[in-house]
């Protein structure tokens, strides 16, 4: 479906377009998400999946009917979605007896699941429950992860990663310092992790940078991890592989040493000391018998500080 | 005294900085980590655990985000700043957490093998005006494409050429030939996509090619003789024909149990050939091989030297022009042939390779 050179040809320039805009990137596009429910949902899983796909507006896609399918158990529904609405990030919200209020985060990696992580919802707080100002649509929030489990447990770090891709929104070379309004919160605290979102508001402190006052804005949820599938490690680092178009040059001739020290290799021209005036000593004065050849040859490289 | 009041406003500066500073500063036992291209804080501190009530556990939660929150604005805030039409924009640093990518890199597309040919020969694409004026139209046309200039096939009246058939249809013949145009266009790049997968190419039978060698209808023929049920086995010869040359031979065996005479005397001609020490040379064969190996050499290297000769502009054959140019200029015993010149630049190189035994030799058959 994407492949560009396949066998058959696109017929018109647009389609050729849509192709194009599908196809491998060297810079990637955001990630967009897909926000679906399973058979069977409660109340709570319905309005979060809703709250979640408005934090992530622009770049979400929220299925509106009923998906009956298990990720766990057979993902190949998933792909064939993903496929079709171009979407590597997906969220599936299911509840049922056994597992109730569930959550599924996960991510794909060419059109194959890479990670699933499930959580279950203990506690929900809708984000129209709370009244408050919101902030506007597409606003980039501010991701903040507490809690040591988050770096020192093999599944929550990859939930953290996990999160991080899913939340975290377009990558911009600069933001607007009055638009960061939005904080995302998650805590891992007895076995629970905790996502709060507050609303980030600027007060004067006196100097330049601003005290920070949070205001809840919702929605806010209490997660407990349930299953997992994480991609094996050669997938995973497939693909976290970079093309080698992005990777920075190396520059030559330039190093530092432990201080951060910069030096300079100078690649010289052989110097000619035939030439060379140096003092002259009584001492060091050339005798009559003695062999000439004794001028030392200047070594060929010179390194030099810069 | 004077020293005294100097001390005093010092400490009351840093006390007033202190306290400046104390609404936005936060402390922790752990730094945090921060990657401000995505705009990330890592609290890598143990969240103290201790049984809050539901309203304590908020207040609780919101406290650390706020103090979180700040230690990240801080980190923010320390960026170069720009303003950007009366907005003050801060410039974000790459972000530094790996993530997994949405898709594999790109691949390069795999070179057709007509730039696989042009690459081997050194021709470089040109770029040409995709607009073109057209002398009858009076205007400006596609060069190629719908409504293009000079196009045979949409003109209204043809010349019958002296020798075409009076009957046939001239412009029917036009669009055919287009349409085959096309369609060879359309096989070759199936060819490239096929040959870049590894899969196989239309190999057997009748390939469709301008013009079909000889060698190429006899495989043609014997793939179909032999593509029946029975393999071939019942198919008729034509009066003429000849066996396929080329083609795998079935071995044969001997019949386990029968005549033994051969076998024996096999035997026995394979003992008599060791037992003899005299080293078994067919001569014949010996030079026959010989001879063909020094042809194959010449040819190689004649062929070497055409490539050379015939490259374009290339650094490398214009030096070796030149190299040999001095040579033959020695030969010819003309001056304006520099025998060191290497660096003496083209002109010099060229004026010595018309000097040349070869070239020379060309003049005179003409």
């Amino acid at each position: 479906m994407t492949q560009l050179d396949s066998v058959v040809k696109p017929k018109t320039k647009r389609s050729k377009r849509f192709l194009e805009s599908r196809a491998p990137k060297l810079t990637e596009d955001v990630k967009t998400a897909m926000i679906m429910k399973g058979g069977n949902t409660s109340e709570t899983v319905t309005k979060a999946l809703k709250d979640i796909h408005s934090l992530k507006k622009p770049n979400a896609v929220l299925y509106k009917k009923k998906n009956i399918t298990r990720p766990f158990e057979d993902s190949t529904s998933l792909e064939f979605f993903s496929k079709k609405t171009d979407c590597s990030l997906f969220l599936f919200g299911s509840h049922n007896k056994k597992r109730p209020n569930n959550f599924i985060f996960g991510r794909l990696f060419d059109f194959h699941v890479l990670d699933m992580i499930e959580l279950g919802i203990e506690k929900f707080v809708s984000l129209s429950e709370i009244k408050a100002n919101k902030f506007p649509e597409g606003t980039k929030p501010m991701l903040v992860f507490a809690g040591e489990v988050f770096d020192s447990d093999a599944e929550h770090r990859r939930l953290k990663s996990l999160l991080i891709d899913f939340f975290r929104g377009p990558t911009v070379p600069a933001v607007r310092l009055a638009g960061l309004e939005h904080v995302l919160h998650f805590t891992a605290l007895d076995g629970k992790i905790y996502m709060r979102s507050y609303k980030c508001l600027l007060k004067k402190s006196g100097c330049r940078t601003p005290r920070i006052e949070l205001e809840e804005i919702g929605p806010s949820l209490d997660f407990v991890l349930r299953r997992t599938h994480l991609a094996s490690d050669d997938l995973y680092k497939l693909a976290h592989k970079q093309p080698k178009a992005l990777k920075p040059k190396k520059k030559k001739n330039i190093s530092h040493d432990a201080f951060g020290t910069k030096f300079g290799r100078v690649h010289m021209q052989k110097q000619d000391l035939s030439k060379l005036r140096t003092r002259k000593m009584k001492g060091l004065r050339k005798r009559r018998g003695a062999a000439v050849a004794e001028e030392g040859q200047a070594p060929k490289v010179a390194k030099e500080e810069s | 005294m004077a020293a005294c009041s100097v001390e005093e406003l010092l400490a009351k500066a840093e006390q007033d900085e202190a306290e400046k500073l104390r609404s936005i500063s936060v402390h922790k036992a752990l730094d945090l980590e921060f990657d401000v291209g995505n705009l990330l804080a890592c609290d890598k501190n143990p969240v103290e655990s201790r049984s809050f009530g539901a309203q304590k556990k908020e207040d609780f939660l919101r406290s650390l985000a706020r103090d979180n929150t700040q230690l990240l604005i801080n980190e923010v805030w320390k960026l170069p700043t720009e303003r950007v039409e009366q907005v003050i924009v801060a410039k974000l640093p790459e972000p530094t957490t790996p993530l997994p990518r949405e898709k594999p890199p790109p691949k390069a597309k795999p070179p057709t093998k007509w730039e696989q040919f042009a690459k081997l020969k050194g021709i470089q694409k040109k770029k040409k005006t995709n607009l073109v004026w057209d002398e009858t139209a009076k205007e400006w046309r596609r060069r190629w494409g719908y409504k293009r200039v000079k196009d045979d096939t949409k003109e209204w009246l043809i010349e019958v050429p002296e020798t075409a058939d009076p009957n046939e249809d001239q412009f029917a013949k036009r669009t055919t030939a287009k349409k085959e145009r096309v369609a060879k266009n359309e096989l070759n790049r199936l060819r490239n996509i096929a040959r870049t997968q590894k899969g196989k190419t239309p190999g057997v039978g009748l390939i469709p090619t301008a013009q079909p060698s000889k060698d190429e209808l006899n495989r043609a023929v014997s793939v179909a003789k032999t593509s029946t049920a029975s393999a071939g086995r019942f198919q008729d010869r034509l009066p003429k024909e000849k066996a396929p040359r080329n083609t795998g031979k079935k071995r044969k065996f001997e019949p386990l149990i029968g005549d033994f005479s051969s076998e024996k005397h096999k035997q026995l001609e394979l003992l008599k050939l060791m037992g003899s020490k005299r080293p078994k040379l067919d001569v014949t064969k010996a030079v026959n091989k010989q001879m063909r190996e020094e042809d194959r050499e010449e040819a190689a290297a004649r062929h070497r030297k055409g490539a050379g000769k015939k490259g374009r502009k290339g650094n490398m054959s214009g030096k070796g022009k030149g190299g040999k140019g001095g040579k033959g200029g020695k030969g010819g015993g003309k001056p304006g042939g520099k025998p060191g010149g290497k660096p003496g630049g083209k002109p010099g190189g060229k004026a010595a390779a018309g000097g040349g035994g070869k070239r020379r030799s060309k003049a005179g058959k003409h």
